[in-house]
């Protein structure tokens, strides 16, 4: 079982990244669940999205969950979310800032002795897209750390999934996966 | 009017809502009338984008409340037509009145039921409050434990609904969030198969028939009152459950997928069992799964057809455990749990008669993790070593603050 936790905020696209990660892992034949926590939800508001993955069936639909990878898509909840709850010794955090991983760690000490990556997604996002939507960065940054796929096919995967966006967007989507992929440190 | 035909994929990612969206739109509903709430939402908002696309032949009627919601699905079901909606928490208490005129009128309408926590304090999350208070009214009630079970059930449902030997209208349960939006693996029929399952509409003593003249929606006092609602439950108790596993045979030879109107899951030889709904019953068997490696003969026993009520199926079930929880999503209000309750009276007349203790749990959407899971058959465990039940028939499970127990 591969589990990923989402810190994002309302309307960054943690979920619909969380979902789309899951169609594309599904078309490979693995069992796939996504699902987040919401609450009275208003946007900007911190919360929380979830992936399984797993080779059997996903009979567990509890929503606890001790992650494999977190993802962070937006730098302040670094510092106004604890993103290490409920770790593992060996969880993996990519997390957005503009700051250098050795910079993040010494600004957040609870991240000292884990495995973090950096990559800025909300301005690689800013330049691509144009709007400040990390999710599909962050999935980019993803395919590089974990190695889960070849960046060609997760791309072509996308392009579907986004199949009903505006060409100019689905593009500029497909820039932003590729430069996460490369600037992720 | 003619319709598109959409192209699925063998397995798509659905969420529950999605899913049940999906079947609403290959069973080609003619009307829903609906007034959207939380969780229910995208279920109603998609049909009606499916209808504005071009992919339904149908109306979707725009209302003021969920009491005129399920209203004009009567009104369209007795002029004679297929029927759904979908409604949560709230809005299901809103349309309790018109629950009770659908079922004694006869008619067959599909209620997809997304389980919501009722107010006060309001709550958008995911138990079973609402589900509970529709089980005196005289519908079916179906339940899904995840997306999949979200999909098919809507098939089997109009499929034993809009039986002429049935005509009672079918509610199709899924839990908030935790099904509703939780996006999983769904292997789907193609809408020639999907409709082709349920058939098309077959009239029943419709207004729009001017050539057979009917009333609905009549008065009876005492004088035939009690035939009317006898003759009802006659058929909910005798003729309904036939259908229901008739629907699942043809069902699996069509998808491959098998329902049970009881799902037991490691129950041949079980010494301790949880009986649950929901999202629950597969938390539940991948736990009870890792209690047989600790040595534990652990069963989970998953009501499918919460009405008509399996009572002998279930006996049937728990016969040989020596201990059984039933697990309620619902606050009981002032006594055991109604799963207790159900249960106690299909077990009492059982020469072995297991051990039986109830848990409150999940309200508002609380978490049901796999420790509480494991506590709860431990616990099991220690009532059968012990020979008796050691501790209070009725606890809470996953609550903060003092330990709540009663009786």
């Amino acid at each position: 079982m591969l589990e990923i936790r989402w810190h994002s905020r309302a309307g960054q696209g943690a979920v619909t990244g969380a979902k789309g990660l899951a169609d594309v892992i599904s078309t490979t034949g693995k069992h796939v669940q996504a699902f987040a926590f919401y609450g009275s939800a208003k946007r900007g508001a911190a919360m929380t999205a979830y992936n399984r993955v797993n080779d059997k069936m996903i009979m567990n639909h509890e929503k606890y969950m001790e992650p494999d990878f977190v993802f962070v898509i937006d730098p302040a909840l670094v510092f106004t979310s604890d993103v290490t709850i409920n770790h593992k010794e060996n969880t993996v955090y990519i997390i957005t800032t503009h700051m250098s991983t050795e910079e993040l760690v010494a600004a957040q000490p609870k991240l000292a002795g884990k495995k973090v990556y950096t990559v800025d997604c909300i301005k690689i996002a800013q330049e691509t897209i144009g709007r400040p939507i990390p999710n599909t960065p962050m999935l980019g940054a993803f395919m590089k750390v974990s190695e889960m796929y070849d960046i060609e096919f997760f791309k072509e995967s996308m392009v579907r999934i986004l199949g009903k966006l505006p060409q100019k967007i689905i593009d500029a989507n497909m820039v932003a996966i590729q430069r996460a992929y490369d600037e992720v440190k | 009017m003619a319709f598109d035909k959409m192209e699925l994929r063998d397995i798509e990612v659905w969420d529950g809502n999605f899913a049940a969206a999906q079947a609403l739109r290959q069973c080609q509903i003619d009307v829903v009338a609906a007034y959207p709430i939380t969780p229910s939402t995208p279920i109603v908002e998609g049909y009606a984008k499916f209808l504005a696309d071009g992919y339904v032949e149908g109306e979707f009627v725009m209302v003021e409340s969920e009491h005129a919601a399920m209203s004009g699905c009567i009104g369209a079901a007795a002029a004679g037509g297929r029927v759904a909606t979908a409604t949560s928490s709230q809005g299901f208490a809103l349309m309790v009145e018109t629950l009770y005129q659908a079922s004694g009128m006869r008619l067959p309408i599909v209620l997809n039921v997304v389980n919501r926590a009722l107010a006060a304090p309001l709550n958008v999350n995911g138990d079973h409050s609402d589900m509970y208070l529709g089980r005196d009214s005289g519908w079916i009630q179906l339940d899904a434990y995840c997306p999949q079970d979200a999909y098919d059930l809507n098939f089997i449902a109009f499929r034993v609904s809009e039986d002429h030997d049935v005509r009672l209208p079918c509610m199709v349960h899924q839990d908030g969030f935790m099904t509703s939006h939780t996006a999983q693996g769904v292997k789907t029929l193609t809408d020639d198969e999907g409709y082709n399952f349920v058939g098309d509409f077959k009239p029943m003593n419709d207004m729009l028939d001017f050539e057979h003249p009917v009333t609905h929606g009549v008065q009876t006092e005492e004088d035939w009152h009690f035939e009317h609602k006898a003759r009802q439950h006659n058929d909910l108790m005798t003729k309904v459950m036939p259908k229901i596993q008739a629907a699942f045979d043809d069902f699996e030879k069509l998808s491959g997928r098998k329902y049970n109107i009881v799902e037991n899951y490691d129950m041949d030889d079980a010494d301790v069992a949880v009986v649950c709904m929901g999202t629950s019953v597969e938390t539940a068997r991948e736990v009870a799964t890792e209690m047989r490696a600790k040595g534990i003969k652990a069963g989970v026993v998953g009501i499918r057809v919460i009405r008509p009520f399996p009572f002998m199926q279930i006996a049937e079930a728990l016969k040989g455990v020596k201990a059984v929880a039933t697990l309620d999503r619902s606050a009981p209000g002032g006594t055991v749990g109604m799963l207790f309750n159900e249960i106690a009276g299909c077990l009492y007349n059982l020469d072995t008669r297991p051990m039986l203790s109830g848990k409150i749990y999940g309200l508002g959407g609380r978490d049901l993790t796999k420790k509480h899971l494991v506590d709860l058959y431990t616990e099991l465990q220690a009532n059968v070593d012990a020979g008796k039940i050691t501790t209070p028939l009725q606890q809470f499970i996953g609550v903060r603050g003092p330990k709540l127990s009663f009786l």
